[in-house]
């Protein structure tokens, strides 16, 4: 059972709540008191805490954008994740070889075919520019093989994590709470009907549908969101859920509400969900996860109709064929993987932390 | 006797155990087995017997939570007409709900943990759609009051697990009370309390009971505990009703073998009192597809050919309002 | 009186939470006899269960004994090698407790299971034949059919299963058993077949038990004596016959003043006002002031010491004196 409230703090009291005679404010002030209280539980857990600091840093990344734009400290023109196109990208100067054996220095003849733009024979000094370009004052991560702003792509592609990640949880806990609910509370064919559909999407990898779903259709961000909610909403946190759901059935509490006479949907609404929340928000939290690392995957294939993400950043790396010249490329590949990576984990983090406010079993004395 | 507010007749429960999923069940547990009994206005009718005998079901059918297999039930409305409560209309239906109430064992299962004393006590009179929203903190707060949890204000917005277990079963009595019902079906509300608050509860429901007057079937396994708090005793052995009647006459008395020896098994608080060893055989069974014999049978010290070649025995009045089900019983009475 | 066995000695344990100190044990004395049988009684939370546990040394790991001694035939049981104890458990001093009967483990034969224990406890081990007739023997003390130990726990019903851990209790011929509710989550007739095979074993094998109840009909059962415990304290103590008769201590009086009976005269019970206390934070003087109809202003200030009355029988209160003589309160 799964009990959010232990102790009271002792600062509110009681008695003064009860003599404001607005129903609706002492409803507020206890939903105050009874997050200030899980805020305690989840504080005193580092991981959580960690997690979400990650969380707010890749939120405030989400924002940057915006900011940067609206104060005109960055020019569309140059840094939109897109469109933008570096015009003067720092350049260096290197002597035209057979064989390079230094890079820093040198510049091979197939180079210099390569890139029509500058012409010459072995042994002249020519200017080349540096696409991608390092790291450096205007680009703070510098730019990718198409002359783009890597900031600037890293940050947006955190608003499209962040958009994809919550639409999908919000779909997968509503779906799955809905589902679990009622299966739980009427059994019968209903049960039977939902249960099979779950294991149904269990069994069946959910990567290879996204990928095969989205070889037909052109595939939106938002489509993604909707398929990975329903999938998970339907599948493995329904059945999750149900026997939450389960548990509380059973309870005498349900049995009172339907003394009281209380209708099923009454006793669906006011006691078996409220009961059932902590949970789903746990699974939130594990959807979004999921949901970030699919994106990436999705992405990175190619199957994603999506401006601008972290997997096409990434994609694009391995388009170009820097994916395996090792480090020195680092910002193409460095910035959007450990950001995949960070975010899904930092959710991750926070999904574990909430655990132990939710179960009280795995909760320290 | 007046006018009977509760009536049942042969009140009989079958939990089908299941064979797999597609074949139809053919062995039933005999949960309850054509039981009958009536209850009076004010009067509490204790519920007596060990666990798995089926006086929790009865309970439990007795407010609709579970359904009959067969057998009648009736309920007395305002005119004391008898209403057949299977065959109740849905705005008696609602009625019913208002007149019929429950109080759990477990006080720390029975209010849902989310919510506050106020929404847990307000809540019948939510569903019943029953006055103003301030109306009803009025009604909440004077149930506060009557159940002992005062000042009204201090309690109003806790949660459950802000409460003792003896103040939850206060605010479970109030829930069940806050409706005015005529008849409460109260399932071992004390058994899971601390010994020291038990008595000030059982006070607490004889009074409120006086106080509106309430009937209760009071369900325990505990026969002093019904001694205080019941009128009358039935005494139910594996779905069937032994023995019935007053409580004195039942403990100071007991006719069947099983009361006996039931009555004989309960430790007396008193160092210096001797009891007569319990006369029985064996233990508890369940009863699934039982036999039509008297279900006493195998364990019964007295059994003979008589019992075992005849059906259970119906219960008989032996002695004013005092009902026993058993063969053999002028055995009993002649023993006295 | 026979030779004391067990004597605890002004015992003190706190467990240690999150929110403060919890003074589960404080100042507790008392002595146990070869051959006696004491039962502890209390509301649930007023430390009965940590004896046992300081008992047997399995309290939890926030435990902390802050003082006192747990003497067992002479040797300090709390300075004793988780090792070294662990060695004596089972063999001097074993445990039946409240849900042990549904602690067997299911895919074991019950017989096995004993027999486990057995070889840990006996050294040299027993032989297979050995060891068969004693657990043979165990079952027949017990009341089960010496066949069953081949059978599995969910072949027993609650009763037998209970016989069952009280032969594994017995296995090792412990000197004390510690009882922790035994009984109660078994029906009354169980119950009684139970508490009767108890003692008859006792009186057999004249080993001393300690049964721990809140339930006093229990306790008047099957005890000599008794020790009344409220909020971590042994507020009276003597023979089990004079403190039913003549209790000292006020909540002791109210505790079975408020006992319903199927016995006597159908009386109005007097019901004990309040709750129990928060033993994060006891009341201060004598534990049981807020609740004692006869408290002084000396009660909420200073702690009641034992007092010694007649031959064994001891109370901790102030004003024992006023406590009137049983049935005096009733209506």
């Amino acid at each position: 059972m799964t009990d959010l409230a232990q102790q009271p703090p002792p600062d509110i009291d009681v008695e003064k709540l009860a003599s404001q005679r607005s129903l609706w404010r002492i409803r507020g002030t206890l939903l105050w008191r009874s997050a200030r209280r899980n805020w305690k539980l989840f504080r005193a857990n580092g991981i959580g805490l960690f997690g979400l600091a990650i969380v707010a840093f890749w939120a405030l990344m989400a924002l940057a954008p915006a900011v940067f734009f609206a104060t005109g400290y960055w020019d569309s023109g140059t840094f939109d994740p897109v469109t933008g196109l570096e015009l003067d990208p720092p350049s260096e100067f290197r002597t035209i070889v057979q064989k390079v054996e230094n890079p820093d220095t040198e510049i091979s003849v197939q180079q210099v075919l390569l890139d029509g733009r500058i012409s010459g024979n072995v042994g002249d000094v020519v200017e080349v520019k540096l696409q991608p370009a390092p790291p450096n004052a205007k680009h703070w991560l510098g730019t990718d093989p198409l002359g783009r702003d890597v900031m600037s792509q890293l940050m947006h592609g955190a608003r499209a994590a962040f958009f994809l990640g919550i639409l999908a949880a919000v779909v997968t806990v509503v779906v799955a709470t809905l589902v679990g609910s009622i299966a739980a509370f009427f059994g019968g064919a209903m049960d039977a009907v939902f249960m099979r559909l779950a294991d149904l999407l269990i069994m069946i990898p959910g990567l290879a549908i996204l990928i095969a779903i989205s070889a037909v259709f052109q595939f939106q961000l938002w489509h993604l969101a909707l398929v990975i909610g329903l999938l998970s909403g339907f599948g493995g946190t329904a059945i999750v859920l149900k026997s939450q759901a389960l548990a509380v059935k059973v309870k005498p509490f349900v049995d009172a509400a339907r003394v009281a006479g209380g209708s099923n949907s009454h006793i669906i609404v006011q006691h078996v969900i409220p009961n059932v929340m902590p949970l789903s928000f746990l699974y939130m939290m594990f959807t979004v996860t999921g949901a970030i690392q699919s994106e990436a995957t999705l992405s990175f294939l190619g199957l994603l109709n999506v401006k601008s993400s972290w997997g096409l950043m990434i994609q694009l790396a391995n388009n170009q064929g820097y994916l395996l010249q090792g480090t020195t490329y680092w910002w193409l590949l460095f910035p959007a993987g450990m950001a995949v990576t960070l975010l899904a984990a930092a959710f991750f983090l926070i999904g574990r932390a909430m655990d132990e406010v939710v179960n009280p079993r795995l909760r320290r004395r | 006797m007046n006018a009977p507010l509760v009536k049942v007749d042969q009140l009989t429960k079958l939990f089908p155990v299941s064979k797999g999923m597609f074949r139809k069940p053919t062995d039933f547990i005999h949960a309850v087995d054509g039981i009958s009994f009536e209850i009076a206005p004010g009067e509490s009718l204790g519920l007596v017997g060990e666990s798995g005998c089926g006086k929790s079901t009865t309970g439990r059918m007795l407010v609709k939570l579970d359904e009959t297999t067969s057998g009648q039930i009736f309920m007395a409305d305002d005119k004391d007409d008898l209403i057949d409560v299977a065959h109740i209309t849905p705005e008696n239906m609602k009625k019913f709900r208002r007149k019929v109430q429950m109080i759990f064992q477990d006080p720390y299962e029975s209010m849902n943990p989310r919510r506050t004393v106020f929404e847990t006590i307000a809540e019948p009179l939510a569903v019943q759609n029953i006055g103003a929203l301030h109306e009803r903190e009025e009604r909440v707060s004077d149930m506060l009051n009557l159940v002992g949890l005062a000042p009204p204000e201090a309690f109003l917005f806790r949660y459950p697990h802000e409460l003792s277990g003896g103040q939850r079963q206060r605010v479970a009595i109030a829930r069940a009370l806050v409706l005015d019902p005529s008849f409460v079906v109260a399932d071992e509300p004390t058994s899971m309390l601390d010994v020291s608050i038990r008595i000030s509860i059982m006070d607490l429901m004889l009074n409120l009971a006086n106080e509106f007057n309430v009937s209760y079937l009071y369900i325990t396994h505990d026969l002093a505990v019904a001694r205080y708090m019941c009128d009358r005793i039935a005494v139910m052995y594996l779905g069937k009703i032994v023995e019935i009647g007053d409580t004195e006459d039942i403990l100071g008395n007991p006719l069947h073998p099983y009361t006996k020896a039931l009555l004989s098994a309960v430790p007396v608080p008193d160092p210096s009192y001797s009891r007569i060893e319990p006369d029985i055989k064996g233990g508890i069974t369940k009863s699934i597809n039982p036999p039509p014999l008297c279900r006493f049978i195998e364990r019964c010290p007295w059994a003979n050919e008589t019992c075992s070649s005849n059906d259970h025995p119906p219960l008989e009045d032996k002695a004013e309002g005092h009902y026993v089900a058993c063969h053999l019983v002028e055995k009993s009475v002649a023993n006295v | 009186m026979a030779r004391p066995l067990l004597e605890v000695d002004n015992l003190v344990m706190h467990y240690t939470t999150e929110k403060g100190d919890v003074s589960a044990i404080e100042d507790v004395s008392f002595t146990l006899h070869e051959g006696e049988s004491l039962g502890l009684v209390g509301e649930s939370g007023c430390g009965k269960t940590s004896i046992a546990m300081a008992l047997l040394q399995l309290a939890s790991e926030n435990a902390v004994y802050k003082g006192g001694s747990i003497l067992l035939e002479g040797t300090d049981l709390l300075t004793l090698s988780a090792d070294q104890m662990r060695r004596r458990r089972w063999k001097d001093i074993s445990m039946v407790f409240q849900g042990a009967m549904n602690a067997w483990n299911p895919v074991y034969r019950v017989g096995d299971q004993i027999r486990e224990a057995l070889d840990a406890h006996f050294r040299p081990r027993l032989s297979e034949a050995e060891a068969k007739g004693r657990i043979s023997r165990l079952f027949e003390l017990v009341g089960l059919n010496p066949d069953m130990e081949k059978r599995y726990p969910h072949e027993f019903s609650g009763g037998m299963r209970q016989r069952a851990i009280i032969a594994m209790a017995l296995s090792c011929d412990p000197k004390i058993i510690i009882a922790d509710e035994p009984t109660t989550a078994l029906d009354v007739i169980v119950q009684d077949q139970i508490l009767q095979e108890l003692k008859k074993i006792q009186r057999d094998l004249g080993m001393s038990i300690i049964y721990i109840s809140h339930d006093i009909a229990v306790i008047a059962e099957v005890t000599d004596t008794i020790g009344v415990m409220y909020a971590g304290k042994l507020v009276e103590f003597g023979s089990t016959k004079e403190v039913f008769a003549r209790p000292k201590h006020p909540y002791a009086f109210l505790l079975l003043s408020s006992t319903p009976s199927v016995t006597g005269p159908r009386r109005k019970l007097a019901p004990l006002e309040g709750e129990p206390p928060d033993l994060l934070n006891p009341p201060s003087g004598c534990r049981f002031h807020p609740r004692c109809p006869w408290a002084t202003e000396q009660c909420t200030t200073e702690e009641p010491p034992m007092t010694h009355l007649a031959d064994n029988h001891k109370v901790a209160c102030w004003n024992w004196e006023q406590v009137p003589e049983m049935g005096g309160l009733i209506k």
